[in-house]
């Protein structure tokens, strides 16, 4: 039987968020301790890398790596960011985390600026996110009067200071370097990496960008050790990911599980399975900019590279589970449009091309789809991924690639048969009064917005198909089921 | 150094060179449509933002598509430019920024001088492969300068590189998200109700037709049609250097004589000169440096001819108002002259005559509409073409300028010193005082007329003149990044000037918003500046007191410089404009 193990999560909903001492109580602020005294910010620095950690903000990047690049930098003056914009629609764990547990994310925030020689720590956090903000701050005044943040903590000569900076709201402005854009109070966009962060990153200083969640995984690590939480998980993964449970399952919310287990695990085991008892059809992960994983994949264990290799990503640890209600194409369709709403319109591919595959697959769902449409969407994928300037342009195909390789066959359903089989698609469908259940009553023809129900009182009604606009209000008003949906 | 390999060519650079950078080296040729190296004033746009540069990089095993103008090289780095999967990825980002592009080139003024028309000729695009919904603005037709259709914008960014980094002014910076991002000026308000200067260096740097001048083409074909306006035109210094590339002369030839007669051609009823009213100028402006120096009073002075500058003290450093000297622009004091004692002369009522400028300046036409220069419902100048639209018009009239012989400009208005044609350079108008001042002061011959330290591209000069003993400081600075530096000082009380000399344009007019597009290539414009020093060195007078014309001007009608006479027809005054 599965199971799940809290490493991020360890202390929420245990404890209350505004009472350092109860965090102090679960070896809070120890980890700190240790690191101060016990050790050299190389040392630290060994030990993070050597634990395998990875971001878990997305994409994965190996945590100590980073903060090696920018402990080499040379640099009066450097920062610590942590990432709390938590963008994906699907995701709430950050959320989670800074409401329930916000000194351990200022607590590694502070290691982490001991390791890379910054003094300077910065929480990027969405404005919409108001409890999480008032606990931060509680959490912030509470660790200055401690002595665990400001001048020479815990009498060492390491100072800390940590700030909130409110986000405007925009997906974009998770993406690090339009994060670090918005801090400077500039346009929330995107720039060409190199340079990286790690070397140019605020106010061209060396910056760190983390997300809550690997911040949270930082303390435990220092505290019980590396064995202990390479113990977890996978060799290339190692420790433990935190899912937001969405959709067409039973038990919907936060799971924590370690790397490694498998979707069926999740979904089955720990999610309680699928509602209503209908049937399984995919699972997107990765939120807007993941995939969809089918059946077939369900006992791949959840690594960074396994979830690439079958055509999505860890992404923030979204996970929305679709039944054979939901239309595959349609799913493409809404991911790809919330993409295009939030980005930054700044490089061709994503400005223009999402807009366009947007279009194409309009097309699809509204029954004037060809072949053609497939091979455009193909190509316009393609540059997509490989032109676009940042993440969310070079991922925003990826629900149309999934969703084409996966499920091909509802595509040329819409396309060639000009049906939808999860009846979502309103264009692909046709309204027909079954005679022998028509009473006559006329409810339907008096609803119809355009009129096109005809007939005699207490004979079946007919429906004409060439007028009907598909908004099925006769199907809602109709007390006898007489009106079918194909 | 790092060494790389392009498409199986080895190539050393600098370290922190560009892809692009390397491949030149070498001789390959990347496409780039945002991409711009203003490498003379250490200005580039690098937003990356088209993606038209894309090449395959595989960098120690790592393989991605990057961006070749702003991926710098690293060590042991492999290029490949084109792979048909580069091909097909740049040609695909193409046809998507087509596919939101109105296809007006029939009738668009950039036609033929069009990047992204070059590229989609470049790349062989003969069919549209995307469609799909366009975007669309409404025209921004607010000034009288700059013309925006953002319908044409292709947010390469380069504009608000220009705007922002270079000039400092800020107008210009992305707004909207996703499909709807464009370019343009806070909230979208249009040009007017912002603080733009017209310096009209973003139409100089935009690629496509997304900025470009308000065109008075028609206007003034309609007032040379006029059998009952007596229609004069003055020629702008730096017009001259500029206008043969637009007829396919090399960059950098005079084309004093082919001008002249073009615009004769053209049906103007007398052809005259802005550096005669240049060479004014400087009666006026080196009399009042004089006297202030005299004084030792409201220094440093500065100069005001370029409306740009003056509109950027206006809007910026309302507080330092009272320094720029209070001469009108060459432009205006042509047109008050010549609607008094030229209109005088020839028995012409001024409401009858019509006076065009050809300017390599957007700001110009600004300041033609100016209030303080229109009197009694007179303006001193009517119409302002720019240098491209001369060309327009010389090319609408079948008249190829290069192969025009030469003829001279008309008098009274036409004759001009060697002094006169420098203002066209940063550090002209400068240099040209100086030679008066100098004489004035000490009453003796200047030997060596030429100040070389003030010449030159470069954004900031500085200078130290003995004037038999007088120490006078000088500043030179051109481009408005600059230009607010050296306030900035003044306004702290640092700066230790004499006079300084500021012009919007970087380099000055040679660079102006008006000339023909230069696309980055900035060489075209030291080509220029050579060109006008030659004329300068060319001219038996150099020096704007000795001009026979300008005498005669004061003999006949000014009386002497600083005169009532000159201050009501010849000088002006500068207001607070609100931010
Ligand atoms: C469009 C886009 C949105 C992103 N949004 C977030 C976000 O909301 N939170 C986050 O931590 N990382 C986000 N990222 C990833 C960040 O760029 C960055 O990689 C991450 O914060 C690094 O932290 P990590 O290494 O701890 O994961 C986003 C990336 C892209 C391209
Ligand atoms: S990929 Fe999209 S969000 Fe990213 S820079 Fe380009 S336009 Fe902006
Ligand atoms: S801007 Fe260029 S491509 Fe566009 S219509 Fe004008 S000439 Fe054609
Ligand atoms: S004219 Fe000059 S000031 Fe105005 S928007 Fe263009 S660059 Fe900026
Ligand atoms: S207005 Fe011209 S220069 Fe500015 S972003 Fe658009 S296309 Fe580029
Ligand atoms: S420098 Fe010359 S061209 Fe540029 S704005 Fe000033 S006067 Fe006009």
């Amino acid at each position: 039987m599965a199971q799940q193990i809290r490493i991020a999560l360890r202390n929420c909903g245990k404890l209350d968020p505004e009472k350092i001492e109860q965090y102090i109580a679960q070896s809070g602020y120890l980890a700190l301790e240790k690191a101060l005294f016990d050790n050299k910010p190389e040392d630290i620095l060994k030990l993070i890398i050597d634990s395998g950690l990875r971001g878990r903000g997305g994409g994965g990047f190996p945590t100590g790596i980073k903060w090696q690049a920018a402990a080499k930098q040379k640099s009066d003056e450097k920062f610590v960011i942590c990432n709390a914009d938590e963008g994906d629609p699907g995701a709430f764990m950050d959320r989670a985390v800074l409401e329930g547990d916000p000194h351990s994310v200022l607590e590694a925030m502070t290691i982490a600026g001991y390791c890379i020689g910054a003094n300077k720590g910065i929480i990027y956090i969405r404005a919409e996110y108001p409890l999480a903000i008032e606990r931060l701050n509680v959490a912030i005044d509470q660790a200055y009067k401690m002595g665990f943040l400001g001048k020479n903590i815990m009498g060492t000569a390491f100072s800390f200071d940590i700030s909130i900076k409110l986000g405007a709201g925009a997906f974009v402005c998770g993406e690090e370097t339009a994060l670090i854009k918005s801090i400077e109070g500039k346009r929330g966009e995107p720039i060409v990496k190199p340079p990286f962060p790690a070397e140019k990153g605020l106010w061209m200083k060396p910056t760190i960008v983390n997300n809550v969640e690997t911040y949270a995984s930082v303390c435990p690590i220092i505290v019980n050790g590396l064995e202990w939480f390479r113990g977890v998980g996978t060799e290339k993964s190692p420790g433990t990911k935190v899912f937001a449970l969405a959709g067409k399952i039973n038990n919907v919310g936060l799971v924590e599980v370690p790397m490694g287990s498998t979707l069926r695990e999740v979904v089955y085991e720990i999610g309680g399975g699928i509602k209503d008892g209908k049937e399984f059809k995919a699972v997107q992960t990765g939120g807007p900019s993941g995939g969809c994983i089918t059946k077939e994949s369900l006992d791949t264990p959840i690594t960074y590279e396994n979830l690439i290799q079958i055509g999505s990503m860890m992404g923030s640890g979204g996970m929305i589970v679709l039944d054979e209600d939901d239309c595959m194409v349609n799913i493409a369709k809404f991911y790809l449009e919330f993409t295009l709403d939030e980005s930054c319109g700044k490089c061709t591919p994503c400005r223009v091309g999402n807009t366009r595959m947007f279009e194409l697959l309009e097309d699809i769902t509204e029954g004037r789809g060809t072949q053609l449409t497939i091979t455009k969407l193909e190509t316009l994928a393609n540059t997509i991924k490989k032109a676009s300037l940042c993440g969310l342009g070079q991922t925003a195909p990826n629900p149309v690639l999934s969703t084409m390789k996966y499920f091909k066959h509802e595509y040329e359903e819409h396309i060639n048969n000009k049906k939808c089989r999860a009846k979502v698609c309103r264009e692909l469908l046709t309204f027909e009064i079954v005679a022998d259940k028509c009473v006559g009553c006329s409810l339907c023809a008096r609803n119809c917005p355009v009129f096109c129900i005809h007939g005699e009182p207490k004979t079946p009604f007919v429906i004409d198909q060439k007028a009907c606009i598909k908004c099925g209000s006769c199907v809602e008003k109709c007390n006898f089921d007489a009106i079918t949906v194909s | 150094m790092s060494r790389i390999t392009i498409n199986d060519i080895q190539v050393e650079v600098f370290k922190d060179a560009t892809i692009l950078d390397a491949a030149k080296e070498v001789g390959i040729y990347i496409p780039t449509l945002c991409h711009l190296d203003l490498e003379q004033f250490n200005i580039e746009n690098k937003a990356g933002s088209c993606r038209i540069c894309m090449v395959d990089v595989d960098t120690n095993g790592r393989k991605k598509m990057m961006p070749a103008c702003c991926t710098p090289v690293e060590e042991g780095m492999v290029v490949k430019t084109n792979t048909p999967e580069v091909v097909e990825v740049r040609r695909t980002v193409l046809q998507l920024l087509l596919s939101d592009h109105p296809f007006e080139c029939l009738t668009c003024p950039k036609s033929l001088d069009c990047e992204l028309q070059a590229l989609a000729k470049k790349f062989g695009i003969y069919e549209v492969t995307c469609t799909g919904k366009m975007s669309t603005y409404e025209i921004d037709h607010s000034s009288k300068s700059i013309k925006r259709d953002l319908s044409k914008c292709i947010m390469c960014r380069r504009c608000e590189t220009v705007c922002t980094t270079m000039q400092t002014v800020g107008v210009l910076s992305g707004f909207g998200r996703g499909f709807k991002a464009v370019v343009a000026p806070p909230e979208m308000e249009p040009l007017t109700e912002s603080v733009c200067v017209f310096c009209g260096q973003c139409v100089n740097a935009c690629p496509t037709a997304a900025l470009t001048e308000i065109n008075y083409i028609s206007d003034v074909w309609k007032a040379i049609n006029n059998p009952n306006k007596k229609v004069i035109v003055q020629t702008a210094p730096a017009v001259r250097v500029g206008i043969g590339e637009e007829f396919g002369l090399p960059a950098g030839t005079e084309a004093t004589g082919m001008l002249t007669a073009g615009l004769r051609r053209l049906g103007f009823d007398a052809v005259f000169d802005t550096n005669f009213s240049a060479d004014l100028t400087i009666m006026e402006e080196a009399h009042e440096l004089i006297e202030r120096v005299k004084k030792n009073e409201n220094l440093p002075i500065l100069t005001s001819c370029c409306p740009g500058w003056i509109n950027f003290l206006e809007f910026q450093f309302p507080e330092l108002l009272n320094i720029p000297s209070t001469c009108k622009s060459p432009q205006q004091m042509f047109g008050a002259i010549a609607k008094s004692y030229y209109a005088e002369k020839i028995g012409v009522k001024p409401e009858d005559m019509v006076v065009v400028s050809i300017m390599p300046c957007l700001a110009k036409k600004y300041e033609a509409s100016r209030e303080e220069f229109i009197k009694d419902g007179i303006t001193d100048v009517d119409y302002v073409l720019t240098t491209r639209e001369l060309a327009q018009m010389l090319k609408e009239a079948g008249i190829n300028l290069d192969k025009l012989k030469d003829e001279e400009y008309d008098n009274p208005l036409g004759e001009s010193s060697g002094a006169a044609v420098i203002f066209g350079a940063s550090g002209g108008v400068l240099e040209a005082a100086l030679r008066t001042a100098y004489e004035w002061i000490t009453k003796k011959t200047l030997g060596n007329v030429n100040f070389k330290d003030v010449r030159g591209m470069e954004g900031v000069k500085e200078a130290t003149v003995d004037i038999d003993g007088l120490k006078v400081n000088v500043a030179v600075t051109s481009g408005l990044g600059n230009a607010r530096k050296i306030l900035t000082k003044i306004k702290k009380g640092e700066a230790n000037y004499h006079a300084i000399e500021i012009m919007a344009c970087p380099g000055g007019c040679l660079n102006g918003g008006g000339q023909p597009y230069i696309h980055g290539d900035t060489s075209i414009l030291d080509k220029r500046l050579k060109a006008i020093y030659s004329i300068d060195e060319s001219k038996v007078i150099r020096k704007s007191h000795e001009n026979p014309y300008i005498k005669k001007l004061y003999d006949e009608f000014l009386i002497e410089p600083g005169s009532h006479k000159s201050h009501d027809l010849l000088h002006t005054q500068y207001f607070k404009k609100n931010k």
